[in-house]
């Protein structure tokens, strides 16, 4: 069959009638509901956080710097890690992972919009809003100083009187309803507007782990706003649910953070598998290995991951048997994580690697997510659990997940659509630059803390005794901190560098597979009008190599099975 | 250096058994990872000849290795879990604690059961015997840990929480509160005391003692009197006198003391007037309030506390 153009599936309601087209400035963006709008919104409000919380971290690390530092006292500090960790997870992350989401599932997917527009963009105002209004607390009377964690009975009125924490439960309520409403979107999206021909088994490895994402986001996240809404009634209306003066449980709110604390480091590291497994295969110029494999362990740490939050807990006496069960379901994780790895290198073997940066990111992403998934395993083991929970040695985990996993996968993906979306090339040369910075301050920073842990250093405290090594190794930590700082600002430079004065991108620099390098860079108000063929997960690839398609080789690979077409 | 490879009791020492285990392994992965990674990179870099690599995608025998490798490793560290945890941790019964810790907002209570004795954030233990520590809070979630030791517990309000130790050698063994508690978190450091068991039972005994009701120094006599007057013993206890307040630290043999405020300070009359005249500006968030006192009623009450041994 050759190669036909098939029509595109647009959502069945027309959207507002605004003049997207005519340029009316900031009005036309905060106006819109445009996904590519809001997707790069989505992005610049997870930029701005990420500066912010940067400097938090920055502050920090000036006051661990030395042992018995006075730079700040513990009222500032214990401030500044609470805001900082619960910045870098809701109002950075989360919206980071929305904004390539956003921008790219109807694009993938070969769709002109999201199913509901206007929802979408109600997603990233409220988002939005949640951030100013928990950074607002600032200014009325103290942020929340409880942790981002912020456990029961320190959460309530009586040891926390100041109104930090009630900013923390609305902006966080507020910030939740976007994520689950853009979750809502998502599914919808991707499982009624994909363009004909792509069957599930045809989806881009991003787009089902934004599909495995959005469903743990629409199970975990009511887990979290119950018991902020409790945790507001227990603060403002004397409600006792976790008073233990009063007959309420401190353990309850850990249960019900958990359970949605856990599956959120699920919810920002899949995103990044997603975008790592579209980026391993374009720069190998091979078809990803073991497409099945990879979107079914992703399933598989889906399910696993609403059953692993007891892990967080080791410590609180629930028991040995209990202990026993969630020590075996956490374990269990590290099989399909092990798998996903594994599999990217797979894709690597055998391949013609180009080391563009989105590629550097990639490949080093391989060995830093290792270390945290392997410091990740050591946590699962109970004894070793009680030994280092709420060391040191759990930033440093933390960290070379969250950075080294979730954020080097960003990157990647940055590097990777940023000529897509803006029209124009990153520089390479300051690429390479920014990641050997920021590759050398993130291990600088946090490999030293696995040691600190070790040495009995306990984490959230805002100063400590002049033991032998702690000095020293924090100032390393410190230094480290500054080096990705640094590169950070190197990263803004390049980005409004490029956006300004970049040179133009073609809309498929890459040599691509998928069918957002079909349309223009950046693509038109209108995704397409027409959709190239879909027969395989690679589309765009066989439009490009006719002879050699995947749709050619049916029934030799699994994922590239050629789909009954319905092409009218 | 102290650590958590320093094992100081027969449970950590067990521990670390299965820590030098999973280290091997995990550097092992961690080795083979990072060689992967490198070998392919270097192997398969694009010679820029254009042409287009087999488009292999999967293969099967290749994925049931991937699957099977770390499934072993899982199995294998399950079952060590489970036999080391039920090894060092078995469950409480009816033995009765050595001591039961309460944490506090930033300071520890010690009691010791069937004793009258009570003290705060220096704990002493005795060499060579099996001991159940028991833990409970006061008020937020703390946390019991001591690197060397092994485990640590958290304490909660309410529920009460236990670990085993068996201390190996006497010496002086630190720790810290591991749980977020609020402001002064950083500052609620522990300080364990293992000694011989004939050290362990004098210190007991002399524990066990009332402070001495009238101090034979005149300034120490005078401060007895403030300490009763004042607002001190609505908080603090001393044994043998009036003062029978349980808000804060006792302070009984608060003398005897190495250190004061949970490992903030050394235990000298300096820093217990420094202290007195103003705690927020030693210990920012601490729970005692300052006194407007003068420099004599300060002096006359440090004179009283450090006497009291
Ligand atoms: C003038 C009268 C008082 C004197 C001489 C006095 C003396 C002391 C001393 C020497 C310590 C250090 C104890 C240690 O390191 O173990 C201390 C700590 C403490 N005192 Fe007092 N105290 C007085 C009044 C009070 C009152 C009225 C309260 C209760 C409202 C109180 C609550 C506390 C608390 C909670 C701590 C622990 C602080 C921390 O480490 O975070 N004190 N006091
Ligand atoms: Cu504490």
């Amino acid at each position: 069959m050759a190669a036909q153009p098939v029509l595109v599936p647009e959502p069945a309601e027309a959207l507002p009638d605004l003049d997207l087209g005519g340029d009316q400035g900031l009005l036309q963006w905060i106006s819109s509901v445009d996904h590519k709008q809001i997707g790069i919104m989505y992005l610049w409000v997870a930029l701005l956080f990420m500066l912010i919380g940067g400097v938090e971290v920055l502050l920090m690390r000036v006051q661990l710097a030395v042992p018995k530092n006075t730079f700040m006292g513990p009222e500032i500090y214990n401030q500044l890690f609470t805001m900082h960790g619960t910045t870098m997870i809701f109002f950075v992350a989360m919206p980071a992972i929305f904004g390539f989401a956003t921008y790219l599932v109807p694009l993938m997917i070969g769709a002109n919009e999201m199913a509901f527009p206007r929802l979408n963009a109600l997603s990233l105002w409220i988002t939005f809003f949640g951030g100013l209004l928990l950074y607002f607390s600032f200014l009325a009377g103290g942020a929340p100083d409880a942790g981002w964690f912020n456990y029961a009975p320190l959460n309530q009125y009586n040891y926390s009187f100041r109104p930090g924490i009630d900013y923390y439960c609305a902006g966080l309520l507020l910030a939740g309803i976007g994520t689950v409403s853009a979750a809502c979107n998502f599914v919808v999206t991707i499982l009624r507007y994909r363009v004909p021909g792509m069957g599930l088994k045809q989806l881009p490895v991003f787009v089902w782990m934004m599909l495995i994402d959005s469903f743990l986001i629409i199970f975990s996240f009511p887990a979290l706003n119950a018991a902020l809404a409790m945790l507001l009634l227990d603060r403002q209306l004397h409600a006792h649910f976790f008073d233990v003066q009063a007959g309420g449980s401190a353990l309850l709110w850990q249960h019900l953070f958990w359970l949605f604390g856990h599956p959120e480091v699920y919810i920002v590291i899949l995103p990044s598998f997603g975008i790592l497994s579209e980026v391993f295969a374009v720069f190998s110029r091979k078809p990803i290995f073991g497409y099945s494999f990879i979107v079914g362990s992703g399933i598989a740490i889906g399910l696993l991951a609403f059953g692993v939050w007891i892990h967080h807990m080791l410590a609180v006496g629930l028991g040995n048997v209990v202990n026993g069960f969630f020590s075996a379901s956490s374990m269990l994780i590290g099989i399909p994580t092990g798998i996903k790895i594994f599999n990217w290198l797979a894709t690597m073997h055998g391949g013609s690697l180009r080391f563009s940066t989105a590629m550097k990111f990639a490949v080093a992403f391989l060995v830093e997510f290792t270390i945290g998934g392997l410091s990740g395993i050591a946590f699962a083991i109970v004894p070793i659990d009680l030994q280092l929970t709420d060391t040191y040695f759990v930033v440093a985990h933390i960290h070379y997940v969250f950075i080294g996993g979730t954020l080097f996968g960003l990157l990647a993906g940055l590097f990777y659509w940023f000529p897509k979306m803006s029209g124009r090339q990153l520089s390479e040369r300051l690429g390479s630059w920014f990641f050997w910075l920021f590759v050398i301050g993130f291990n600088g920073t946090f490999l030293v803390q696995h040691v600190l842990g070790t040495l009995g250093m306990p984490r959230r405290v805002y100063t400590y005794p002049d033991l032998p090594g702690w000095g020293t190794l924090n100032m390393i930590s410190t230094i480290g901190g500054f080096l990705m700082g640094a590169a950070t600002l190197l990263l803004v430079y390049m980005v409004i560098k490029a956006i300004r004065s970049g040179p133009a991108a073609t809309s498929d620099p890459w040599d691509a597979f998928t069918l957002e390098w079909s349309t223009a860079s950046p693509p038109p108000l209108q995704n397409f009008d027409r959709v190239v063929p879909v027969r395989s997960a690679r589309p765009f690839r066989d439009l490009k190599r006719p002879g050699d398609a995947d749709w050619l080789k049916p029934g030799k690979k699994e994922g590239y099975h050629e789909r009954e077409q319905s092409v009218d | 250096m102290r650590s958590i490879f320093s094992a100081a009791t027969q449970e950590a020492a067990r521990l670390n058994r299965l820590d030098t285990y999973f280290i091997v392994a995990a550097l092992a992965v961690l080795l083979l990872v990072t060689y992967l990674v490198v070998y392919t990179s270097l192997k398969f870099r694009d010679k820029g000849n254009g042409i287009e690599p087999k488009q292999e995608s999967t293969n099967l025998r290749l994925e049931m290795l991937m699957i099977g490798g770390p499934t072993v490793l899982v199995v294998g560290f399950f079952f060590l879990t489970i036999t080391t945890t039920s090894a060092i941790l078995p469950p409480a019964g009816t033995t009765t604690p050595v001591v039961l810790i309460t944490g506090h907002q930033w300071w520890w209570e010690f009691r010791y059961p069937g004793t009258n004795v009570q003290t705060a954030n220096e704990v002493h233990l005795p060499v060579g015997q099996r001991l159940l520590v028991v833990g409970t809070s006061a008020d937020v979630v703390h946390d019991w840990w001591v690197p060397s030791f092994g485990l640590k517990m958290d304490l909660i309000p309410g529920l009460r929480n236990h670990v085993w130790v068996t201390i190996k050698k006497p010496g002086i063994y630190e720790g810290a509160c591991s749980e977020f508690c609020g402001q002064q978190h950083a500052w609620m450091r522990i300080r364990v005391v293992a000694q011989m068991p004939a050290d362990y039972a004098r210190w007991l005994q002399a524990a066990a003692r009332p402070a001495v009701a009238a101090p034979s120094d005149s300034l120490a006599r005078v401060g007895g009197a403030l300490f009763a007057h004042y607002a001190c013993s609505s908080c603090h206890q001393v044994r043998g006198t009036l003062a029978a307040g349980q808000q804060g630290p006792d302070l009984t043999h608060f003398g005897s003391r190495s250190t004061m405020l949970a490992g903030l300070l050394p235990n000298t009359p300096q820093n217990v007037t420094r202290w007195l005249t103003d705690p927020q500006a030693v210990k920012p968030g601490a729970h005692m309030p300052r006194f407007i006192f003068g420099r004599d009623s300060i002096q006359a009450l440090t004179a009283y506390l450090t006497q009291l041994k």
